[in-house]
């Protein structure tokens, strides 16, 4: 009697442990994700109104003066992603179908892991390297430094998608082109790639979303710039840059600008975010 | 024309055709992207000789001293690393303790407890939370989150546990605790994620031994998926850690750039990473701009080690595909 009630209890607080365990590590989640709510909050409640029309067509006013925007700055920031996608997509590409391709297992385990400890380095890191190369010879902060340091950082994030989603494409499909006579680079091309190329993309937009918030890279490589910039070897205003002088100077007035432009960067950056979900829809259920 | 003459001209046409294409594109095609993955070891080489060359004037001059020693003075040009040495441990610290216990949790809830359709969704918010960029973390920090910490978590744990020397001083409001707390806000996606990928990794097999014993979802988790996954957790954890290190932008604007070596975690502090981003372009002489080169070396040596470290224990526990996917 006595031995089956005590067990009983015991397959109570089995069952209490579990609910507890459950509750537990759903409290976890809900912390884990409520950074992401209370920053969109925020941005939303002290940028949204600061979000208008001068914001995307004027330079920054000088301090004191209300107003302005920071046209200069997405501009640049665009500038500088272009620079970057120029160095970064055909180098992270091309690499990671090498891998892909032709690599042998020796040769691409050491490059996937030296891509590996280039993404895990901090991208300040990237800032300081370009400083030393670029900017300390030609003696002038430029876009063309702040692209090369955005780009260093695309190319192992680009690589390593696409050699996954290159494998990802069956064997028939080389094999066949092959068999018609197709040489093996226009099979790589035309068939491979073509096939992948969704997944290459979205690599790629990944990666421009990835760079396209850096800011310490920018730090001294880009350097900022209150005007437009009027030719890459100069230095050039970014998004991000901005945020961050503003966020940190003293005024209220740029306080408010800074929101505004992380309210604009933030909308980018998800938007991008957003359309490689739609892009990838499907295909993580029937490849991944 | 003469039949020979034809069957000959015949044969020309069909040798022409049937010949084998030009390897010439295959050969260029192929020596082209072997160039471009090259790249890649190329860049390694590349950032360590010019952080190394950079940072030559103070090796000589300092030697060991410079990571051993707490005076930073550029003025008289003395320079010793060790409060961002510190600074950089301790945040990294924090944020550990905070991150690691949530996300794994959050790891666990996402693929062993929670009800299917919630899953998809909250893996989603996690990844977005990832691609918050950092400065936009450090901006919501200094407006948002110091001041509340400051108004009432702080002065809460230094009226209840201020006999802790952790808890004691006055409270400015940014300091090394708000550092770390920004840093494991930075670091929960990455561990939640790659322990994600860890545990979905574990055979079904061992679930299902468990539940033929009769264990409920919970013991299951721990008894057959956690203690499997031990390794590969640990993995994820110094992955994270790799990221706290180097983290820049957001710590730079909650920590208080201070170079000093405080009990309290209420006192401002300094990293490494920080210290690059606010001193390099006003870094005048040489020797200035050498002491913040071999910081960016200090950095780079230790986050490589210590990503080593965890490519190791991942390696040994899933696929290297599948955790990539996730780091990235």
């Amino acid at each position: 009697m006595r031995k089956s009630s005590g067990r009983a209890d015991n397959h109570d607080w089995r069952k209490i442990k579990n609910a507890l365990a459950s509750t537990g590590t759903f409290v976890s989640a809900v912390l884990v994700i409520a950074p992401l709510g209370l920053v969109f909050f925020h941005l939303l409640v002290n940028g949204a109104s600061s979000v208008n029309w001068d914001f995307f067509t004027h330079l920054p006013k000088p301090v004191g003066e209300a107003g302005g925007g920071m046209a200069n700055a997405i501009v640049g920031s665009l500038e500088l992603l272009a620079i970057a996608g120029v160095i970064g997509i055909p180098v992270g590409v091309l690499g990671g179908v090498y891998l892909a391709e032709y690599g042998s297992a020796r040769i691409n385990s050491i490059v996937r892991f030296l891509a590996d400890v280039l993404n895990g380095i901090p991208s300040i890191t990237w800032g300081v390297v370009v400083y030393g190369l670029v900017v300390l010879r030609f003696k002038s902060f430029s876009a063309y430094a702040g692209g090369l340091a955005l780009g260093l950082i695309m190319i192992p994030l680009i690589l390593r998608t696409t050699e996954e989603v290159v494998l990802l494409v069956p064997n028939g499909y080389r094999e066949a082109a092959l068999a018609l006579g197709v040489s093996r680079w226009k099979t790589i091309v035309h068939i491979v790639m073509k096939t992948a190329s969704k997944g290459i993309i979205t690599g790629i937009l990944l990666a421009l979303a990835r760079v396209g918030g850096e800011t310490a890279p920018l730090l001294f490589t880009a350097f900022g710039n209150r005007f437009w910039n009027h030719s890459l070897s100069q230095p050039i205003a970014a998004l991000p840059l901005q945020i961050f002088t503003y966020a940190i100077s003293p005024y209220d007035d740029w306080h408010r600008q800074a929101w505004a432009g992380a309210l604009v960067l933030v909308t980018g950056v998800f938007c991008v975010n957003v359309l490689v979900r739609i892009l990838t829809r499907g295909r993580a259920a029937s490849v991944v | 024309m003469s039949l020979a003459a034809q069957v000959l001209i015949e044969e020309r046409f069909v040798r022409e055709r049937m010949a084998p294409p030009s390897r010439f594109g295959d050969k260029a095609f192929q020596w082209l992207t072997m160039a471009m993955a090259m790249a890649v070891v190329v860049l390694v080489i590349l950032t360590g000789w010019q952080l190394w060359r950079g940072s030559s004037l103070t090796v000589e001059k300092f030697g060991f001293h410079f990571l051993a020693t707490s005076t930073w003075d550029p003025v008289a040009e003395q320079f010793g690393a060790l409060p961002f040495i510190y600074g950089t441990l301790v945040s990294s610290l924090i944020a550990l303790l905070i991150a690691v216990p949530l996300s794994i949790a959050t790891a666990v809830y996402l693929t062993e407890l929670a009800p299917l359709w919630i899953r998809q969704p909250l893996v989603s918010l996690t990844e977005m939370l990832a691609a918050i960029p950092s400065v936009i973390l450090g901006l919501w920090g200094i407006f948002v989150m110091v001041p509340w910490l400051r108004d009432y978590p702080f002065p809460f744990l230094k009226h209840y546990f201020g006999w802790i020397p952790l808890f004691t001083g006055p409270i400015y409001g940014p300091c090394m605790f708000a550092g770390g707390i920004i840093i494991a806000i930075m670091i929960l996606p990455i561990i939640t994620s790659v322990s994600r990928e860890i545990l979905r990794s574990v055979p079904d097999l061992q679930r299902e031994a468990a539940y033929g014993l009769g264990a409920t979802r919970w013991e299951v988790t721990r008894i057959a998926v956690l203690s499997y996954a031990r390794k590969g957790l640990f993995g994820a954890v110094i992955l994270g850690l790799g990221r706290a290190l180097g983290e820049t932008m957001a710590v730079t604007m909650v920590i208080g750039n201070t170079p000093q070596i405080a009990a309290s975690l209420f006192k401002p502090g300094y990293t490494l990473a920080s210290v690059i981003a606010n001193e390099f372009t006003e870094a005048t002489t040489d020797i200035y701009l050498g002491a913040l080169f071999e910081i960016g070396l200090v950095l780079f040596g230790v986050t490589i080690l210590v990503n080593l470290v965890a490519q190791f224990l991942l390696k040994t526990m899933t696929t290297t595909t599948s955790a990539t996917r996730a780091v990235q």
